[in-house]
């Protein structure tokens, strides 16, 4: 559950200040397969990283699961990251020294898990995502699909209750980008709140939710019948 | 994060980037290297000295006629020294002290030593039968001047000498002429080399009483007194002094040079020596500190998009600054060890080159090279790890 009431996050470009969130109001139930959309400059990312707790709105609040987390400190918020929220990016975002295992399991060794549990966890991840036979790979030994699903195995392996995609299927073509959605939408259906941000109409219109924005504000939100 | 998996997950960087943790791991052994060599040099230089000094004997005091010291202008006193001479009935006195294990007194001339068809002039030293034990000296072959036998007319040869006289035939119970006397070789000495400038390869030894008959005189050149232990050496310079000035009618007139006295002081001279040196290399390793600075600095710009996602799974800042502070301890460490096995490889190496010069770096030397890389290390990254973990994780994620 997430609930954002009256959040304003200003940057300054220069001497310019730019509003990327202008009060937004949004509340998002578990489970729930969202997509926001809009064009480049829209807030949509800000807003995504936000909920992800990756930046800090100037004013509002923001609960997650009930309890109002903008005043936690550092240390609470990365925990919260930790466990309950998976990020998926554009540019996949893997470490290039390590292998795909490597960096399936640098979730659960940054959360201190015991390194007979990981080898589990990291195995089961790789057998669910199709990659046991590129564990040992490097990204850079990995095609584009097979590393946004190094990626999506990274992001679940602490079994988060929240996953936020910016773009997910960004630089893949169109087939892979359409299997990594399968793979994604394939999460939230075992109930995982699905977050995706991106421009692609197509890609946005594949959400049960909607949300149109520009210059920081909601546009419009929809919420349709299964497609 | 365990720091177990810290320390993993730092090695794996450090491994990975080979070319510039070979490069830093480099610059800090070859500081440590530094620091260690020349302390070895510097310490094995002053033990060399130390060595020297010893070799001449242990627990030894020597007695000198005369006092140099500042005198009023009364006759007999012109050199500011007084005219008694310290004689063979002083070394006796001394030989009687309590305090005293044995003593051996020294008369040094030159004369003319010849055979029936060799000759040449040597340095002549007349004393008994303990100047052996106290001067640490060695023979080669027969005896020396036997206890009681100082009437007996015998000679002890110098190495080089009996070899010179001797080359075909054994030294040993031939008659040589010194001056005017005859002599019975009774032994030769080992051959020592030059030790503290004086060469007892080329002199001969004989009693004496026939070296203060030789040189026409009743005076010594020293009296050679060694003390029953170390901790009476002291109180041995005091009673010996007590002594000659009694038995000099209250004459304050001899000096005594305890060996601890000189070898202190060389002692201390060549230790803030390698103080010193030590000090000069070490900046070399303030320099290794530097260079690891900028490393860091550079892999944190480097690795931005890195850090910006170890921030997203849910890294504290504290995880990413221990991260770095890691990578740079094992970069140090790696370093000092290295450059501690470098170090002691060419200790080794000058030990091996020169056998008679102890080039082994002091315990301390090692330790403070090894703590001063680790510490450097540690302190240049206190930056480049706190700009990494102050990293906004938003625009870390989005730098390329």
């Amino acid at each position: 559950m997430i609930r954002l009431i009256n959040i304003t996050r200003t940057f300054t470009m220069g001497e310019q200040a730019v509003l990327a969130l202008n009060q937004i109001n949004l509340q998002i139930a578990s489970g729930e397969y969202l997509s926001i959309m809009g064009p480049s400059g829209s807030g949509k990312s800000t807003l995504l990283n936000i909920i992800g707790l990756l930046d800090q709105p100037d004013s509002g609040q923001y609960e997650l699961d009930g309890k109002a987390v903008t005043d936690l400190t550092e240390i609470e918020q990365a925990q919260i990251r930790r466990e309950k929220i998976g990020f998926v990016f554009q540019s996949f975002h893997l470490i290039p020294r390590l292998t795909a295992a490597e960096n399936i399991e640098l979730p659960l060794t940054l959360g201190g898990v015991p390194i007979d549990e990981r080898k589990v966890r990291v195995q089961n991840a790789l057998q669910d995502f199709e990659l046991e036979q590129r564990a040992n790979h490097r990204p850079a030994e990995l095609s584009g699909g097979q590393r946004q699903r190094v990626a999506i195995a990274r992001a679940t392996i602490m079994q988060p209750s929240i996953i936020l995609a910016d773009e997910p299927t960004g630089n893949l073509d169109h087939q892979i980008g359409a299997e990594v959605m399968l793979l994604l939408e394939n999460l939230q259906h075992q109930g995982t709140t699905l977050i995706i941000v991106t421009h692609d109409r197509e890609l946005g219109s594949r959400a049960n939710r909607q949300i149109a924005m520009r210059d920081g504000k909601i546009l419009t939100d929809q919420t349709h019948d299964t497609p | 994060m365990t720091l177990l998996d810290t320390l993993q997950t730092a090695l794996k960087a450090v491994i990975s980037y080979r070319i510039r943790s070979v490069l830093i791991v480099l610059a800090m052994s070859l500081g440590v290297a530094a620091v260690i060599m020349l302390t070895a040099l510097g310490d094995g230089a002053r033990n060399f000295v130390i060595k020297q000094f010893s070799s001449i004997g242990t627990n030894l005091l020597v007695v000198l006629p005369g006092r140099a010291e500042t005198a009023g202008s009364f006759p007999g006193a012109v050199l500011g020294q007084t005219p008694r001479d310290l004689t063979l009935h002083d070394a006796q006195l001394l030989g009687r002290l309590p305090q005293v294990k044995r003593y051996a007194p020294l008369s040094i001339g030159a004369a003319e030593l010849s055979t029936a068809n060799r000759l040449r002039e040597v340095t002549v030293l007349g004393s008994n039968e303990n100047l052996i034990p106290i001067r640490h000296m060695k023979l080669a072959l027969g005896s020396f001047i036997a206890q009681g036998s100082e009437r007996s007319a015998q000679i002890v040869l110098g190495a080089k000498i009996a070899a010179d006289f001797f080359p075909h035939t054994p030294a040993i119970g031939q008659r040589v002429r010194l001056g005017d006397s005859r002599f019975l070789v009774s032994g030769v000495l080992a051959s020592q080399g030059e030790s503290m400038g004086f060469n007892t390869d080329e002199i001969v030894i004989i009693p004496v009483d026939y070296a203060q008959a030789l040189f026409n005189t009743t005076s010594l050149f020293r009296i050679l007194v060694e003390a029953n232990n170390h901790e009476e050496i002291a109180a041995a310079k005091q009673v010996i002094l007590a002594t000659l000035k009694q038995s000099h009618d209250g004459e304050d007139d001899s000096t005594v040079i305890t060996q601890d006295a000189v070898l202190a002081t060389f002692d201390r001279i060549l230790h803030t020596l390698t103080l010193a040196v030590a000090g000069i290399a070490a900046i070399s390793l303030i320099v290794a500190g530097i260079l690891i600075m900028n490393v860091m600095l550079v892999a944190v710009s480097q690795r931005t998009s890195e850090i910006g996602l170890l921030k997203a799974i849910g890294a504290t800042s504290t995880d990413i600054r221990r991260l770095f502070f890691t990578e740079a301890a094992w970069l140090s460490l790696v370093g000092a060890l290295l450059g501690f096995l470098l170090g002691q490889l060419g200790s080794l190496l000058i030990r091996i080159l020169y056998p008679q010069f102890p080039a082994w770096a002091p315990s301390w030397a090692s330790a403070a090279a090894i703590g001063i890389a680790l510490i450097t290390g540690i302190i240049a990254t206190i930056l480049p790890a706190i700009k990494a973990a102050q990293l906004n994780a938003v625009v870390a994620l989005n730098r390329k």
